[in-house]
């Protein structure tokens, strides 16, 4: 029989386990996220169709998607040359800078989000040297944009740390030997076998980023059109007890996330077999 | 000659940068990292220190802040347990079996994470609200409300947290296999005894990682609880709640208030970084699976 659902195993326990595993599962995550889509689909099409064309949602994702991206972007950058100073050099403080890195995951994100907004508005400790430039940063996009690297910049730290600490450096020697320069070395031999960690971390601060609220909401502002994010509407509409709006926009917002995340990670099976891993 | 030739040209290795590169690297992370990180964390205390000592500890004599923190220890007390039973359970299962489907019990289990806390918030309000049909029956039959109320605030955290305890055993238990297992069922172990004496210290300081990562996102959720629990002063809300409601009152006592409640969990954040720091340096090896977790 090769269709077998398990193989044997003198182990005991699998029957509790998964059975657990499975009704836990469900309960708390499965069948409420399903009860989201048939709540959506108790609207009329007409009314769904004006929810997600509507200029204020429209603003929304324009704004919740965009910044979540070009947060993402710089968390790979910065993520990266951070990986690496960690990994390759050794400095004063390396061990506490390492320790903080994992800053953003522990600090609750409210918290986060009152101490930014202190820093940034005009009369804060950035703001102050920022404002006589003509920069606002507080309830503006880019106060956004601040919150979400804030909260997105662990993920690539992390997913390409481990893979440099195992990286095999007598390939890099050999490349040197060979004769390449050290730019031609990082570019050509050491950057591809990190391109599917940087996926993987770039998709992890990308979804953490589009769904983050509490960090957001207080240095943005909540300006109408302008600094409103997707979760904030959601809000709103709860508020408003109309909870089949709620129910559309966080529909959408679902859909579009699991869509990226899979597109994510059949790139990243791409690159795996591109590029490997060494 | 020839020797400082020598000497000269291995001062530059082919396989690091120049030193100049180097320290702009180290200067560039190192200002990022405190301009993104360490200031809004100073900025938090600084603030809360705003008018002194004196007007920051009043926030104590607050019975509301008080309440918000009496309710948020009760709401991680209940739902870290919870996840730590689920974790155990499901690492068990998908490490020490092959079955079909267990990629995707994986990912499934991976899910809240992509899911937005609002959305898991409303997914609850939707679901077990007092105006659906299993919200009403447990009002009426039981006398008890969900949504709106401390069961409703308990169940958010819990989807939150699903999956950090899980995804800190599984890869370290599927490393380890089912060797020792096996040899203590051979030896005419029970399945519990092989659980608590072989498998259980095998997999404890990954165990204890997953429990702290849980209870700091428990203690410090927000965007979930803030849509499900009706922010009810005293009865619903939670500590970044609490905080959220002294930050618009606008007054400068409040405002101290607001930075003193998140000076607490800002403390209660360092002490999970040290705590886990120290797991890393003491337990490196047993912690190496987990690396690539998050």
């Amino acid at each position: 029989m090769g269709l077998r659902f398990r193989e044997a195993s003198i182990v005991p326990g699998f029957r509790l386990t998964f059975g657990f595993t499975i009704f836990y599962l469900s309960v708390i995550v499965l069948i409420p996220i399903i009860g989201l889509y048939i709540k959506t689909f108790e609207l009329e099409w007409e009314r769904f169709i004006a929810i997600i064309t509507g200029p204020r949602f429209m603003a929304a994702l324009q704004l919740s998607f965009g910044a979540s991206l070009l947060a993402a972007l710089f968390n790979v950058v910065i993520g990266v040359m951070i990986a690496w100073v960690l990994v390759r050099y050794r400095f004063f403080a390396r061990r506490l800078l390492d320790a903080i890195v994992d800053l953003p995951f522990a600090l609750p994100t409210a918290v986060a989000g009152i101490a930014l907004t202190a820093l940034y508005v005009p009369e804060g400790w950035f703001g102050k040297l920022l404002s006589p430039l003509g920069v606002t940063i507080a309830y503006t996009p880019v106060g956004v944009w601040i919150a979400l690297v804030f909260i997105g910049l662990p993920f690539v730290v992390r997913t390409v740390q481990p893979v440099l600490e195992d990286f095999n450096r007598e390939v890099e020697e050999a490349a040197a030997t060979l004769g390449a320069s050290r730019r031609t070395t990082i570019v050509r031999v050491v950057l591809p076998p990190l391109i599917p960690a940087i996926l993987t971390g770039f998709a992890l601060a990308f979804a953490r980023a589009v769904g983050e609220y509490g960090s957001v909401i207080f240095i943005a502002g909540n300006i109408p059109r302008q600094t409103e994010i997707l979760p904030l509407l959601i809000v709103f509409r709860l508020e408003e007890r109309d909870y089949a709006a709620a129910a559309a926009i966080a529909a959408v917002m679902l859909t579009i996330a699991f869509v990226i995340l899979l597109l994510i990670n059949l790139l990243q099976v791409w690159s795996y077999r591109r590029f490997g891993n060494v | 000659m020839s020797d400082t030739a020598i000497a000269l040209r291995s001062a530059v290795s082919p396989v690091t940068e120049t030193r100049a590169v180097r320290t702009t690297l180290i200067a560039l992370s190192v200002v990022v990292m405190v301009l993104f990180l360490i200031a809004p964390l100073i900025a938090v205390f600084a603030q809360a220190l705003n008018l002194g000592l004196k007007p920051a500890l009043a926030t104590f004599d607050d019975p509301d802040a008080i309440a918000a923190i009496k309710l948020t220890l009760l709401v991680a007390a209940i739902a870290v347990p919870c996840n730590l039973v689920f974790g155990i359970a499901a690492a068990w299962c998908i490490a020490k079996y092959r079955f079909r489907g267990r990629a995707l019990l994986v990912s499934l289990i991976d899910l809240p994470f992509s899911v937005s806390p609002v959305v898991a918030g409303l997914v609850y309000v939707l679901l077990l609200g007092p105006f659906t049909p299993i919200g009403a029956w447990f009002l009426e039959d039981f006398g008890v409300r969900i949504i709106f109320a401390v069961p409703g605030v308990i169940l958010a955290t819990i989807f939150v947290t699903f999956p950090f305890i899980a995804r800190e055993l599984i890869p370290l238990m599927q490393d380890q296999g089912t060797g020792d297992e096996e040899a203590a069922l051979s030896l005419g172990a029970s399945g519990w005894q092989t659980f608590f004496y072989v498998t259980l210290p095998n997999v404890k300081w990954a165990l204890l990682y997953g429990v702290l990562l849980c209870n700091a996102r428990a203690m410090g959720e927000f965007g979930a609880v803030a849509v499900i629990s009706g922010k009810l002063r005293g009865e619903t809300v939670t500590m970044p709640l609490q905080i959220e409601i002294y930050y618009q009152e606008f007054r400068a006592l409040a405002q101290v208030s607001a930075f003193t409640l998140a000076a607490v969990l800002a403390c209660l954040a360092l002490v999970t970084l040290m705590v886990k720091t120290w797991l890393e340096w003491r337990y490196a090896d047993q912690l190496a699976a987990t690396r690539s977790g998050h």
